[in-house]
């Protein structure tokens, strides 16, 4: 909200200065967003009237104008199409200074002479409105400084108030604040109740008086509609961020700013029968102020008459039976709405005004009365016309109850930590309208009608709190008993893994967890996507069931910045729909291309491949002691190489994939050399188990190499597995130490070389066991796997 | 016995110009060798008379002895000279880089998040965590954000349905840790979380360290001090701090907190408060035994203040060169 300080100091005016209540504000809630001056800086500009405005002999655009400073008369040339005669407006004399620095001097146009320049308000920095020059009021008086005439020495401050203050949306709520905080008394204007001078009424009905327990009206007849609203009410609004429209408007508008409480103003001439005020029918159509056409749910409570809805009530007034020029009685409203039933209403239809913003937060529900004479006075003063007597129709059971609250001075003094002095409670707190009675040490206190925000004792608190100044309140280090956490040793923590990755050379990414869903079913064509119902855009709607989808974003991102070697990992969730259910599982993914090793001088940096990244792999699942529970299989994945793809096993649940992107993949997405891949569960990685000493065997060690001519397509996976079940209890390692295919073997052939190494806990094992072991493995693994022993 | 003088003579020149282990071997043969010439005169010395032998035989002996001594000091030499020629031809350009040296990292905002975690975990409090896809209960209406409060329009909320959205603050996790666990409870839970928003100074999705003490008597005094030597800690300066009256559904008192990091300028940096009696109700905990105070923070925001990093959007662009200066 934005506020004129020169208006707020005419009502509360503490001896500080604009920095002083800047920071009073923001440390007090009200935290205050912008200040800015009420106009940029200039000087030598008065208010002048043009007596003559004649055509420029040599142009047809312009004007020369004599312009009167009210002891002078100078000859000016204007562009503006509105100068004319009697019209009275910012004249900039030569040796004025307007804002830019920008000085006035005589000049000559198209051969006539100027002295001086007659300015519209952007020039003079007060508005961006640049439709001509400045049209001020009739009776302003000639040669007065324009600074001095419009009040220009002001500053405009716009504070951000939290959802719970809405006792400050308003000058008088903010000129109460600053009275507490700075102990100062509040100027509150009286406003008379304005004697009716007619005797014209308009029935009012309330259907839902829970929603909306007190409505006032009040017929204005004869008013003039084409009277014009005084400069000061223009520049109240204009300072308070709202453009004056007509007089109707601008009083409703002002009494919003200055009071807080909303009001509309109807054609009285538009309306048949009666107010009701009562729920839309579903669907029913209102063409509203702002000249948009909406079908009303039933949820929305509205302004009818008899006929049809005339207003959104609390948001918006109709299109239908506003005030215009032709309008000459008028039908006031001043309404309390429950805040609950205007709540979320205006953003269901894409609305927020003034008005909405006000009563979804809490209007004081006592103001009506004050606001409805206060509007009438200043609209008699203004278009005149005769008032008729004030309606109200009022639920007084359905109006808000402002219950007693108990702040127990223990309970106060144990959330601050300190001895608050029962004076300064009972002073902050009556300061701020609270009503106390004094029980023990304790207070009881009544809420006054305009504090929504006050229904518990830590409401009390948090008053007392923010008045006394936060930053005054002690500090110190909370004391607690001293207690050790037990850490399952089994479970690796994410902290660990990552660290694992970066250092074997992948780089942390972090990529957004929702993408596109062409992205999402080229990685993952098998599982819909969650979809969001409102997403930022097109390219961010849909969850990602793969982190590999982000990750081969970001080589391709990186890839198109000249990065050749692109080594990337990811931890974080993805979400893939099972049913009701929406799956929530946290993975891991990495993601290689370019050379095996950095380009160096050495002259070995190959490109990568599949093993490079599943060494990498082996070493995490090693890292987490799982390793040997782990195991590999050809599968099939459709963003993957057919012949380059693994399932990783653990004890038979797949924990993830490992593979070459598909080409097809890496076209569609532009991605330059063979990109590698995995993704695990982080799950399966972080479980591992503790550490079990077995004891050292100090009895030597037998190893046997044996080479084996097999199948190309056999996994040897399948073969080490046949041979370790028949290499019995005392084998300790069976090592791959060479795979060969080429000259020497037939084609479709390969030789495969293992290593077996057995030991005994207790004695020598002999060359008969040894050999009988032997034996039982080549035998398996001829049978089994048509497998020839290479001597 | 004058025969003796020549032959070391003629051995010690020999040892002196041999240059390298084979040859001094060959002089040990030829002088000391069971045939060797030295050996020779030992065998002789039968032929002399009982009374010469002893001072004779002794002669021979020393003379051993010392071109012994003489072959192994040369050996030693030659060994050393061989040494250093070895070790010469060894010689490296030692400032050529290391083969295959290849630096992985950690993101920014993992590596500000570890470094909260740590200061935390260092008094106390452990790492909690929870769904991203959350349900309304959670992410508002037990944190006292019913519908329609006006609170909620500080949320730009993504939807799935009417009942379930992404997260828009961590603060879940407090609500889900205070269902199952007693107090005290310390604990911080870092995480995702989106917001409907887009621009320079947003992004729709950033990351939140939430952090909640809940234990008998805690206060407002106590908040202040953790978050003050937090913030001191964090950006390893003796920064002001300001806390300034704000408003958070879920904490009453609720507060934002400013620091001045010596230019005179207060930019906010977290938002924090004391545990609001209604999320105490919701979750089971006892308002009038226990307090508690709930604080939270944007992490980018933090990484950029610590880092100095101008544009919010990098962070998940992912763009190496981005990420290498930062790891």
């Amino acid at each position: 909200m934005k506020f004129s300080e020169q208006w707020l100091r005419e009502w509360v005016n503490p001896s500080i200065t604009t920095d002083e209540l800047e920071s009073l504000l923001s440390l007090s809630g009200l935290e205050v967003d912008g200040v800015e001056k009420a106009a940029k800086d200039f000087s030598g500009v008065v208010v002048g009237e043009i007596i003559s405005a004649e055509q420029h002999p040599n142009a047809d655009k312009l004007q020369v104008c004599s312009v009167s400073d009210g002891t002078e008369t100078f000859q000016v040339v204007c562009g503006a199409a509105n100068a004319r005669a009697g019209l009275k407006t910012g004249f900039a004399k030569v040796g004025a200074v307007l804002p830019g620095d920008f000085k006035i001097k005589k000049a000559k146009l198209r051969q006539v002479e100027s002295f001086g320049m007659l300015c519209a308000e952007d020039e003079l920095g007060i508005s961006d409105d640049h439709g001509g020059i400045m049209e001020l009021a009739a009776d302003a008086p000639v040669g007065t400084d324009l600074r001095e005439y419009l009040n220009l020495d002001d500053t405009i401050i716009e504070v951000d108030l939290t959802p719970n203050r809405s006792d400050c949306l308003s000058l008088a709520g903010l000129a109460r604040e600053v009275g507490v905080l700075t102990q100062t008394p509040v100027n509150v204007p009286e406003v008379a109740a304005v004697p009716a001078t007619a005797s014209e009424t308009f029935p009012v009905e309330l259907i839902n008086s829970d929603a909306c327990p007190r409505y006032l009206g009040r017929v204005i007849k004869g008013i003039n509609p084409t009277a014009t609203t005084p400069l000061w009410m223009v520049e109240k609004l204009r300072r308070s961020g709202v453009r004056a429209i007509d007089p109707v408007v601008d009083v409703t508008n002002f009494v919003l700013m200055e009071l807080g409480q909303p009001m509309h103003a109807f054609d009285l001439a538009k309306l048949s029968g009666g107010i009701k005020v009562r729920l839309a029918e579903q669907d029913e159509a209102l063409q509203l102020l702002d000249g948009s056409e909406v079908k009303l749910n039933a949820d929305t409570l509205v302004i009818a008459d008899h006929d049809k809805a005339v207003a959104m009530a609390g948001i918006m007034g109709g299109e239908q039976t506003k005030v215009t020029d032709s309008t000459s009685d008028i039908f006031l409203e001043c309404a309390f709405f429950e805040p609950i039933s205007i709540a979320g209403r205006a953003r269901s239809y894409g609305l927020h005004t003034d008005s909405s913003h006000r009563y979804e937060r809490g209007v004081d529900f006592t103001l009506q009365a004050r606001a409805m004479e206060r509007a009438t006075q200043l609209l008699l003063e203004i278009v005149g016309g005769e008032a008729g007597p004030v309606v109200e129709a009022v639920e007084e059971s359905k109006l808000p109850v402002r219950n007693d609250v108990v702040l127990r001075a223990g309970r106060l003094n144990q959330m601050l930590a300190m001895d608050m002095p029962a004076e300064k409670v009972e002073d902050i707190l009556t300061r701020l309208g609270l009503q106390l009675t004094k029980e023990g040490n304790d207070w009881r206190a009544a809420v006054p009608s305009y504090r929504f925000d006050i229904s518990i004792e830590a409401d009390l608190i948090e008053e007392v709190a923010r008045v006394y100044g936060y930053d005054n309140l002690p500090v110190k280090s909370p004391t607690m008993a001293l207690g050790i956490e037990a850490q399952p040793e089994a479970i690796k923590p994410i902290r660990m893994i990552r660290q694992s990755l970066a250092a074997r050379g992948y780089q942390e990414a972090i990529a957004f967890s929702f993408i596109e869903p062409g992205l999402s079913k080229l990685f993952d064509p098998e599982n819909t996507p969650i979809a969001l119902a409102n997403p930022i855009s097109a390219d961010l709607s849909v969850m990602r069931t793969t982190l590999i989808a982000g990750l081969a974003k970001a080589v391709q991102y990186n890839q198109n910045r000249q990065q050749g070697r692109i080594r990337l990992f990811e931890t974080g969730q993805c979400f893939i729909q099972q049913g009701e259910a929406m799956v929530q599982d946290p993975m891991v993914a990495v993601i290689a291309t370019g050379s095996r090793e950095p380009e160096g001088w050495t002259g070995d940096s190959k490109p990568m491949d599949f093993f490079d990244l599943k060494g990498d792999l082996e070493a995490l699942l090693d890292d987490s002691g799982i390793l040997a529970e782990v195991r590999f299989e050809p599968a099939q994945h459709p963003a993957l190489h057919p012949g380059q793809t693994a399932q990783i096993l653990r004890e038979d649940q797949v924990i993830g994939v490992i593979g070459a992107l598909h080409p097809s993949v890496q076209k569609e997405l532009g991605l330059k050399g063979s990109v590698y891949v995995f993704e695990i569960k982080q799950s399966a990685l972080q479980t591992g188990n503790v550490a079990k000493f077995d004891s050292l065997s100090k009895y030597p060690e037998v190893r046997r190499d044996l080479a084996f001519i097999l199948d190309e397509n056999t996994p040897v996976a399948h073969l080490m597995a046949a041979m370790r079940e028949k290499a019995g209890e005392w084998l300790k390692e069976l090592r791959l130490f060479d795979v060969y295919q080429g000259k020497g073997v037939e084609e479709q052939r390969k030789s495969v070389a293992l290593g077996l190494t057995w030991q005994h806990a207790s004695r020598t094992l002999n060359d008969e066991e040894i050999n009988s072991l032997v034996d039982q493995i080549v035998s398996v693994v001829q049978e089994q796997f048509g497998a020839s022993l290479r001597s | 016995m004058e025969n003796l003088a020549t032959l070391v003579d003629q051995a010690r020149s020999a040892i002196a110009e041999a240059s390298d282990a084979q040859a001094l071997d060959q002089i040990r043969v030829q002088y000391l060798g069971k045939k060797g010439e030295v050996t020779q005169l030992l065998k002789g010395l039968g032929k002399l008379s009982p009374e010469e032998r002893p001072k004779a035989g002794d002669e021979i002996n020393k003379a051993k002895d010392a071109l012994l001594q003489d072959l192994n000091a040369r050996k030693a030499d030659i060994e050393t000279a061989q040494l250093q020629a070895k070790l010469a031809a060894e010689t490296l350009d030692v400032t050529l880089p290391g083969r295959g040296q290849s630096v992985g990292g950690l993101h920014p905002v993992t590596k500000t998040i570890q470094r909260i975690e740590d200061f935390f975990g260092s008094i106390g409090f452990s790492v909690a965590e929870g769904p991203e896809i959350e349900d309304d209960y959670h992410n508002f209406e037990a944190l006292n954000i019913p519908a329609h409060h006006p609170a909620r329009a500080m949320h730009d909320t993504f939807y799935f349905n009417a009942n379930t959205v992404l997260r828009t603050h961590t603060s879940p996790v407090q609500v889900r840790t205070m269902e199952t666990d007693k107090p005290p409870i310390r604990i911080i839970c870092p995480g995702r979380v989106y917001r409907c928003d887009s621009d320079q100074t947003h992004s729709p999705m950033f990351h939140q360290v939430e952090g909640l003490l809940v234990d008998k008597d805690i206060s407002f005094a106590d908040l202040k001090g953790i978050l003050e030597q937090f913030l001191k800690a964090f950006f390893e300066d003796d920064v002001k701090v300001r806390f300034r009256p704000s408003y958070f559904p879920f904490t009453e008192p609720s507060i934002e907190v400013d620091i001045d990091r010596g230019d005179g300028k207060w930019l906010e940096v977290l938002g924090c408060g004391m545990v609001h009696p209604k999320v105490f109700e919701y979750s089971g905990i006892d308002p009038e035994e226990y307090t508690g105070f709930a604080f939270g923070m944007g992490v980018e925001r933090l990484a950029m203040l610590r880092y100095g990093v101008n544009d919010l959007r990098l962070f998940f662009d992912n763009d190496l060169r981005f990420l290498s200066q930062l790891r």
